[in-house]
């Protein structure tokens, strides 16, 4: 988890608060927001969350590191969600994150030096028939294949002129 | 006038159904005289996209499979009502007994009505079982109907839908909470989503029938994350529920008033268990609650509350409108009604499939799914996903109800139906599955925390072929005593996978422990490479792919792989063109 404090614009989360900081139970949804406008959920939010909400630090912190949603470190422009839900694993997910990280050189929640790719394996995505699937950002790839997922990564490295 | 329908369920813009609308709306025109319009997942997930063409009669064309360079040949078939045009695109006979063998209930209106638009609802029977309920009848009338009809949980625990709502009925208080549970979390599971994103007024109608049940002003839904496009499709829906008077202050002129929101789930499994969403929904860790009180009692903000998932609800306003007679007479006497399954895995059709309680597992995986793809053969199904077991073939003839289900170790639960052939390693899915577990466990109850840490490290040993001695009878007791020590559903049914598992397949735990033997293929640790001299053309392709030097030989001469080098990586396998890399 990062603990530097980095300089991170805290009057964009000010509506978010203004809606949600005195409406009782909205820890989850205020975070949900701050990771929606950041893309992830700075320290320094944290502590600007815990001042105007009342709520420590600790108890935010523990409520974001409880769910799987929540990243502390910035993610790149394409995030690859690889699903390893039971269809996907039994149809061969494991071979497609080899290969994602083959082509990438990362690691789970890890993000390229040149800040393109992030990657993350989640628990199911829901599209058990396509098995198996990946998303990159909104976009859902399903009955992949080792070599079709290097064809996608390429094609994205392409159209970024990498 | 003639219609064109994009299946536009997630699996289905997965597939690229997104681009075939585009497509389509491309190449239309006045002209054309038909309307291009949406409707949610059709459920025949292995042929996606699929593109439904209705002529001006109303006779439908199923077109499957369809890609962007089909839409001309759509659009022409439909302006000239030349619908011969479609024949290589349309659906084969023995494709279209997956919908045919089934008998849909909860997902009646998916993939027939556009999801978006409240009136394509209201023009199948929408709202008139919120109607009779408010104009006819009262809460305790309406309970009666439910218990008639022998509803039961689909979320997985199968417990009658009358008794929780009758409860929460008779709990003191004047606020009271109507949740729905949409933190479809079993991997493999995926008729919630479905639901939600192909008929998110029938949700709406069912949770509202309850909460006039039990007393509700409110109803929260509580919806995974992971699920974009069932939220933004739900969230439309109650914006024009609220329009039409169907949510809100005094619902169709009565002095019942109720609104709706959603909830975001943020990812974690452990929440699917009722106390564990409401303290989510309180904005707390997810961790459950001790039971009694039970959340019929002292639930959401410790008012009574009531919770059923998405399925259950789905099924509500069909027993109002029907009778609960006519629903308990579908099924068999353990379990009435119908549910819906995940059909996925290694069978040729995948998709979703809603049965009448009492087929058995071989009507579904056979004749429905049609059986296993390629030329491999049945070895077991996965059902209830990490909180349920896998089903060996020679109990294929099990009948689906809870009971029958719940005898051979597995259980219903939401219904996900994992199957697979010879090529999966049933110690290797008691791994899988308890992984996700220890990650997914909350962290409360020590057994769970810890003992599901030790389960899936041993298991981690057996597979990484050091298994010893006495680790089976290890295994089977650190179970029992999790099960035993467990607070909530997760801790006491989390080793229902590896119990299930050495019940059917304890040779090969046997095989992986004592002869160090994975007969599935798939523990890396216990395989080893050859080259088959007589396959082998000595190109040198496996040797210039080996990442760690393994693979030596001369040109042209039959290469070799040193074992005690090799990673087991399998990109030599790859990489030969022959198949003449052989693995033992």
């Amino acid at each position: 988890m990062c603990c530097n404090h980095e300089n991170v614009d805290l009057s964009l989360i000010k509506d978010v608060l203004d809606q949600y900081a005195d409406v009782k139970g909205s820890l989850i949804s205020i975070l949900q927001k701050t990771q929606e406008i950041y893309g992830y959920v700075p320290i320094d939010a944290v502590y600007h969350i815990s001042e105007r909400t009342g709520l420590t630090p600790a108890k935010i912190m523990g409520v974001a590191t409880f769910y799987a949603q929540f990243r502390f470190q910035a993610v790149g422009k394409y995030l690859i969600m690889i699903c390893k839900g039971t269809a996907c694993y039994v149809n061969g997910a494991d071979r497609i994150a080899d290969a994602v990280m083959e082509e990438l050189g990362i690691g789970d929640n890890e993000t390229t030096s040149d800040g393109l790719f992030s990657l993350s394996l989640v628990s199911c995505l829901g599209c058990c028939s396509l098995a198996p699937v990946m998303m990159i950002n909104e976009d859902t790839y399903g009955s992949l294949t080792p070599e079709k997922v290097v064809k996608i990564l390429r094609d994205i490295k392409a159209k970024e002129g990498k | 006038m003639a219609k064109i329908v994009v299946g536009q369920g997630s699996c289905g813009l997965a597939a690229g159904a997104g681009a075939v609308y585009t497509a389509l709306e491309e190449k239309m025109n006045p002209q054309v005289g038909a309307e291009l319009t949406i409707t949610g997942c059709i459920g025949i997930c292995y042929l996606e996209p699929i593109v439904d063409v209705y002529d001006d009669e109303g006779k439908l064309y199923r077109c499957v499979q369809v890609q962007p360079e089909h839409a001309e040949t759509i659009v022409n078939a439909v302006a000239s009502k030349d619908y011969s045009l479609l024949a290589d695109i349309v659906i084969k006979p023995e494709d279209e007994s997956f919908l045919t063998q089934q008998t849909r209930i909860a997902l009646r209106h998916c993939g027939v009505i556009n999801p978006e638009k409240i009136d394509a609802y209201l023009a199948d029977d929408g709202y008139q079982a919120l109607t009779k309920v408010l104009k006819t009848m009262t809460p305790e009338d309406v309970i009666e109907e439910i218990k008639v009809s022998g509803l039961a949980g689909r979320g997985g625990a199968g417990f009658p839908t009358w008794f929780k709502w009758n409860a929460a009925r008779q709990s003191k208080g004047e606020e009271k909470y109507m949740i729905c549970n949409a933190d479809e979390g079993d991997p493999g599971a995926f008729m919630d989503r479905a639901v939600i994103e192909s008929d998110p007024h029938n949700l709406i109608e069912g949770m509202l029938i309850g909460a006039y049940a039990i007393g509700a002003q409110e109803c929260i839904v509580y919806v995974r994350a992971e699920y974009p496009l069932a939220i933004v499709r739900l969230t439309n829906a109650i914006k024009q529920a609220r329009e039409k008077g169907y949510l809100g202050k005094n619902i169709l002129g009565t002095d019942f008033s109720c609104d709706m929101r959603i909830k975001a789930g943020a990812g974690a499994f452990v929440c699917g268990e009722e106390t564990a969403l409401i303290e989510s929904l309180e904005g707390s860790r997810g961790m459950p609650r001790l039971k009694p009180p039970f959340p019929a009692q002292a639930g959401y903000w410790l008012k009574p509350s009531n919770i059923n998932n998405v399925e259950t609800y789905a099924n509500v306003s069909w027993i109002i409108n029907n009778g609960g007679d006519a629903y308990a007479k579908i099924g068999n006497e353990n379990a009435h009604g119908t549910k819906v399954f995940a059909v996925t895995g290694k069978v040729k059709r995948s998709g979703l499939v809603e049965i009448p309680m009492g087929l058995t597992l071989r009507q579904v995986i056979f004749d429905i799914a049609g059986g296993i793809r390629g030329d491999h053969e049945f070895k077991a199904v996965q059902l209830g996903g990490p909180s349920g077991g896998c089903v060996p073939a020679h109990l294929l003839d099990t009948i689906i109800d809870y009971k029958s289900l719940n005898a051979t170790g597995a259980i219903m639960g939401s219904g996900g139906m994992v199957v697979m052939d010879e090529t999966t390693c049933m110690v290797g899915i008691a791994k899988f599955f308890l992984d996700f577990t220890t990650r997914e466990s909350c962290g409360k109850c020590v057994h769970c925390r810890i003992g599901c840490k030790r389960l899936s490290e041993l298991l981690d040993r057996i597979v990484a072929g050091q298994g010893k001695e006495g680790d089976i009878e290890l295994l089977e007791e650190l179970c029992v005593t999790i099960k035993d020590g467990a607070l909530c559903g997760l801790g006491q049914t989390a080793p229902n996978p590896v119990l299930t598992t050495i019940r059917y397949f304890r040779n090969e735990y046997e095989d992986h422990i004592y002869n160090k033997k994975c007969t599935a293929k798939q523990c890396p640790a216990l395989l080893t490479y050859s080259i088959d001299a007589e396959k082998c053309i000595g190109c040198s392709l496996c040797a210039k792919k080996c990442p760690v030097g393994a693979i030596s030989g001369e040109l042209k001469k039959t290469f070799a792989i040193d074992p005690n080098v090799c990673i087991r990586c399998g990109q030599c396998i790859n990489s030969c063109r022959k198949g003449a890399v052989v693995v033992e």
